[in-house]
């Protein structure tokens, strides 16, 4: 029997999260605390927003992370990008740290997409400063031929170099978000994490900027972190599909296979939940709903965090805690019913 | 410019008031007249040769020995009050804006800072301002006014460090809402440095609140310092400003002679009236809430 | 009583402002039948909310519906109603479900309290019926221990379950039809699918109509029975929704399905629409969608006509084969 590589390991690690936890604490003042001296309560409960996630993303692979609100996958892809320090665990790109002790950011060879680009750009700032700031204070080009890469990396998503002189207000979202992939690109990122860059988006304009992406990835063979509500964006543009659920990865693999047979009860109770577009008229259509709410992030129960709403969940779920592990197929799994045998019925038919 | 269009519209909002602009006139003209005193008044206050005792203390529409015609009057000196009111303005005027400007960097910086920092290096900066706001202002001003003795430097002080607060607090508040937004996240994930972070983008967009507090602290300096002059903690008297105009008139108001701290007192007011309406509009059109 | 529930022709709401008059509902037209979903569907600024605001008079000033328009509910005029009497059909025959439930909801007060606000604003009825219609009401929208949370405020519940009170105020009062603006947009994927079945099911009960406003093709062809699409103010396609999303005849329809990430090819570029929805203060003359659309000639500088063939109509002055997949 040989040894299975450790979970979420993708044929070449280039990015590696090991075991990385993110835990906020409630701020407490000097006056909780003079209150607390005092002998008053503190409430004293921790989000523990990631909890020892184990993920590799292989040079220029794209990974889609997929999770409701509150699951930690906006958290987690800021610990990658360096705007978030992780209280458990390390990040590393190739082979170096993301962030030195302090939790600075050490690294220009991961950067950011957020998902706003109404927030995400200065208002003050003209579209030309916002792309050359970064790589004029990190001495990537000299001022005087700012100029020229600002209209350079304007052309590449596909925006006019005059626009270099106006402001974002200018723009519509579309354009704007455009302006944000130029700014991060104009670091000549390795490793480029997208939180949610085409939620905000109109759909006609998503296409455009998914195709944007798809363009990038082929040009700059860039590898991609994709965070996503949306199922069918990150089935369209990432190779492998990671499911997070209360903090947890709950599930790996590619994003074919992930889509076509999922292994894990809430995979497959997420995907029955998307509706798809309905064109016979006498199919059934409609969704399945997954049972239940959403449990509390500061709360989350015990075991198996999806066991209150898992139609198959024993008692064991109810106790112990799921680790991940790679089934036979090589899919990647947190879940105590999870077998080597392939499911025989097959998901959607 | 691109500006332009932001910019024009913002003015053409400001001209629908009528008052506001009444009041920006006032301010202007003001301004010039106190930056132009010397071409301006009819005479040097400050040129002891061209006082004569004489002249003193005679009523408005006097016309004295030198030919002068003294249209407000003259003062216990024999000085024509118009003119020393011309010069007391541009003295007033001098000691507000540079302690408004000083304390409008000082306490955005420190503001700002705080709201960046977090943690405990905020809640001790914040902390210690709100201490010191719960202060009436005045009195920290008094106090180290007669600490530090008569002159500009000391009485600048003073003022910087009983209204930096302000502006603290203020830029604290829209800072902390602006670190929150995605656009600071995007820098820091660049990375750019703190300091950059701090002055290039959170600071900028903390400006509009920032403008409207120092429009009003500027004429709280201007009555503030007036307020120690007249109390005699403030300038020395080589330098009268209008406060102390209005001290040195004090004395002879029960005399029936009201003019010589009447007119300054009137000056003041209107200086601080207007700048306040000029304030209260930029309130209206820069913060987004008031917005209809 | 047979015949449509609620009847609108030539809705047209225009804003009026010293930069000149911009028309953000034009000429809307649409039956909705008892029970119907129909489904709104539409970009930013194609006038979606704002044809379901204009249907229960909630547009503020400067907007105004055009005095020439005719929304008719149950028969009844609505357009040019004084407001005491639109207020007295609004939340009792008609009602609206927002993208936003705090919209719906008062953050200081008990749900129990303002949803006792809302039936007592239409009927005459003790504190105690009161209470028992509002738990009623919320357990159809699916909230458990609906007695015990009746005495909590909005803040105390998730968004996907003030959602389903802002539901639950709606059909308090059963109304004859529910204008639903992007009411599981906000929400997570597992819970809009909760949603979606609730409101369905609630509809089904009850007969109630309802207008689906959404910008999501995928949702409106799960619950809308038919489907009108919105393009700068107008409705440029409308049909029976299968018929509209599996042969659709407008392009920008046609677009719209196509550059869904569902039916393209992993991996590869979608079929996108090139530029972006036009401006409502500089529309281009004729047809809006002209300048973004393969088919447009000269023929497109003149606005098209509307078209009904059937059940289905459309605007365009070259519509696409009825054949076509």
């Amino acid at each position: 029997m040989t040894l299975a590589p450790p979970a979420g390991v993708a044929a070449e690690a280039f990015v590696v999260l090991d075991k990385v936890g993110k835990i906020f604490a409630p701020q407490i003042s000097l006056a909780e605390e003079l209150l607390a001296h005092l002998g008053a309560g503190l409430d004293r409960r921790v989000l523990h927003a990631v909890d020892g996630v184990d993920l590799t993303i292989a040079k220029g692979e794209a990974l889609g992370l997929v999770g409701e609100s509150g699951c930690g996958k906006s958290t987690l892809g800021r610990i990658l990008a360096g705007i978030h320090r992780a209280s458990e665990g390390r990040v590393r790109i190739d082979g170096r740290p993301v962030t030195d002790a302090a939790g600075r950011k050490t690294t220009t060879r991961v950067q950011t997409v957020f998902q706003d680009p109404f927030a995400s750009l200065d208002p003050r700032m003209t579209v030309g400063e916002t792309i050359s700031e970064g790589p004029i204070a990190h001495g990537f080009v000299e001022r005087r031929a700012a100029q020229a890469h600002v209209a350079e990396w304007l052309l590449r998503v596909g925006l006019d170099p005059a626009f270099a002189r106006r402001f974002p207000h200018q723009f519509s979202g579309g354009q704007r978000q455009r302006v944000a992939i130029a700014r991060a690109l104009a670091m000549r990122p390795d490793v480029l994490v997208c939180d949610e860059p085409v939620a905000s988006l109109d759909v006609s304009i998503q296409a455009q900027i998914v195709n944007l992406f798809l363009k990038l990835r082929r040009d700059l063979g860039l590898t991609l972190l994709f965070i996503s509500h949306d199922l069918g964006v990150v089935r369209h543009l990432c190779d492998r599909v990671a499911i997070m659920y209360l903090g947890r990865i709950v599930e790996v693999g590619t994003a074919a296979e992930v889509y076509g047979h999922p292994r894990h009860p809430y995979t497959r109770a997420l995907l029955d939940s998307v509706p798809r577009l309905r064109l016979d008229p006498d199919a059934a259509g409609g969704v399945s709903p997954i049972s239940g709410e959403l449990p509390s992030p500061l709360a989350p129960p015990p075991g198996c965090h999806f066991h209150p709403r898992c139609p198959l969940a024993e008692a064991r779920c109810r106790v112990e805690r799921p680790l991940l592990r790679r089934l036979a197929d090589g899919r990647d799994v947190a879940c105590h019913l999870a077998t080597d045998a392939p499911p025989h019925v097959p998901h959607g038919g | 410019m691109d500006t332009s269009t932001p910019l024009r519209r913002f003015l053409a909002e400001f001209l629908e008031n009528r008052v506001a602009v009444a009041a920006a006139v006032v301010v202007v003209v003001i301004l010039l007249l106190a930056m132009f005193a010397p071409l301006v008044a009819p005479q040097d206050p400050y040129d002891l040769s061209g006082l004569t005792l004489r002249d003193a203390r005679r009523p408005p529409g006097f016309v004295g020995s030198t030919g002068i015609h003294h249209l407000l009057g003259t003062d216990a000196q024999g000085r024509d009050l118009l003119s020393a009111i011309l010069y007391g303005l541009r003295i007033s005027l001098e000691m507000g804006l540079a302690a408004g400007a000083l304390a409008f960097v000082i306490g955005a910086l420190l503001g700002t800072g705080a709201a960046y920092a977090g943690g405990r290096i905020e809640s001790l900066i914040m902390r210690i301002v709100d201490l010191q706001l719960s202060f009436p202002a005045i009195l920290l001003a008094f106090v180290l006014a007669a600490l530090l003795g008569q002159g500009r430097g000391p009485l600048i002080t003073a003022l910087v460090a009983a209204q930096y607060a302000y502006f603290a607090r203020t830029a604290h508040g829209s800072a902390a809402a602006e670190r929150q937004k995605d656009y600071v996240e995007a820098a820091l994930s660049i990375p750019l440095s703190a300091p950059r972070v701090v002055l290039r983008h959170i600071l900028p967009n903390c400006l509009p609140p920032l403008i409207v507090v120092a429009t009003v602290q500027v004429a709280a300096a201007v009555s503030l310092e007036a307020t120690l002059s007249f109390l005699g903690v403030g300038l020395p008297p080589t330098e009268p400003s209008l406060g102390m105009l209005i001290a040195n008139g004090f004395q002879y108001m029960l005399s029936g002679r009201y003019w010589i701290s009447i007119y300054p007192g009137v000056a003041l007011i209107i200086l601080i009236v207007a700048i306040n309406l000029v304030g209260d509009q930029l309130r209206d059109q820069l913060n987004p809430r008031l917005k209809r | 009583m047979t015949g449509p529930i609620l009847r609108v022709r030539d809705l047209t709401t225009r804003f009026r402002s010293r930069a000149g008059t911009v028309t953000v509902v034009d000429g809307v037209s649409f039956t909705l039948d008892r029970g119907e979903v129909l489904g709104l569907v539409g970009e930013s600024g194609s006038g979606k909310s704002m044809t379901g605001f204009s249907l229960i008079g909630l547009v503020d000033e400067p907007g105004r519906v055009e005095p020439t328009a005719s929304v008719e509910l149950d028969g009844r005029e609505l357009v040019g109603l004084a407001e005491p009497e639109m207020r007295a059909l609004r939340g009792r025959r008609i009602s609206m479900v927002f993208q936003d439930p705090m919209m719906t909801l008062n953050p200081v007060l008990s749900i129990g309290d303002q949803m006792g606000l809302v039936i007592a604003a239409h009927h005459r009825m003790s504190r105690a019926d009161m209470a028992t219609r509002a738990a009623e009401a919320l357990t159809r929208v699916g909230i458990p221990e609906a007695r015990a949370r009746l005495d909590a405020y909005p803040h105390q519940f998730s968004g996907g379950m003030r959602q389903r009170v802002a539901i639950a105020i709606a059909i308090l009062n059963h109304p004859a039809v529910i204008i639903a603006d992007e009411p599981t947009t906000a929400l997570d994927v597992s819970i809009q699918a909760q949603i979606l079945v609730e409101l369905q099911r609630l509809a089904r009960e009850d007969g109630t109509a309802m207008i689906w406003i959404s910008h999501d093709l995928a949702t409106v062809s799960t619950v809308a029975d038919r489907v009108a699409v919105m393009y700068a103010g107008r409705i440029v396609e409308h049909g029976p929704t299968t018929a509209v999303l599996s042969r659709p005849r407008h392009p920008y329809t046609r677009g719209l399905l196509d550059s869904l990430p569902s039916r393209g090819e992993p991996g590869h570029d979608l079929a996108q629409i090139p530029g972006a929805p036009p401006s409502l203060a500089a529309l281009p003359p004729g047809c809006a969608f002209a300048p973004r659309c393969g088919h447009a000639d000269a023929a497109c500088g003149v606005a098209p006509p509307a078209t009904e063939v059937g059940p289905r109509g459309w605007r365009c002055h070259h519509p696409l084969e009825e054949a076509r997949r």
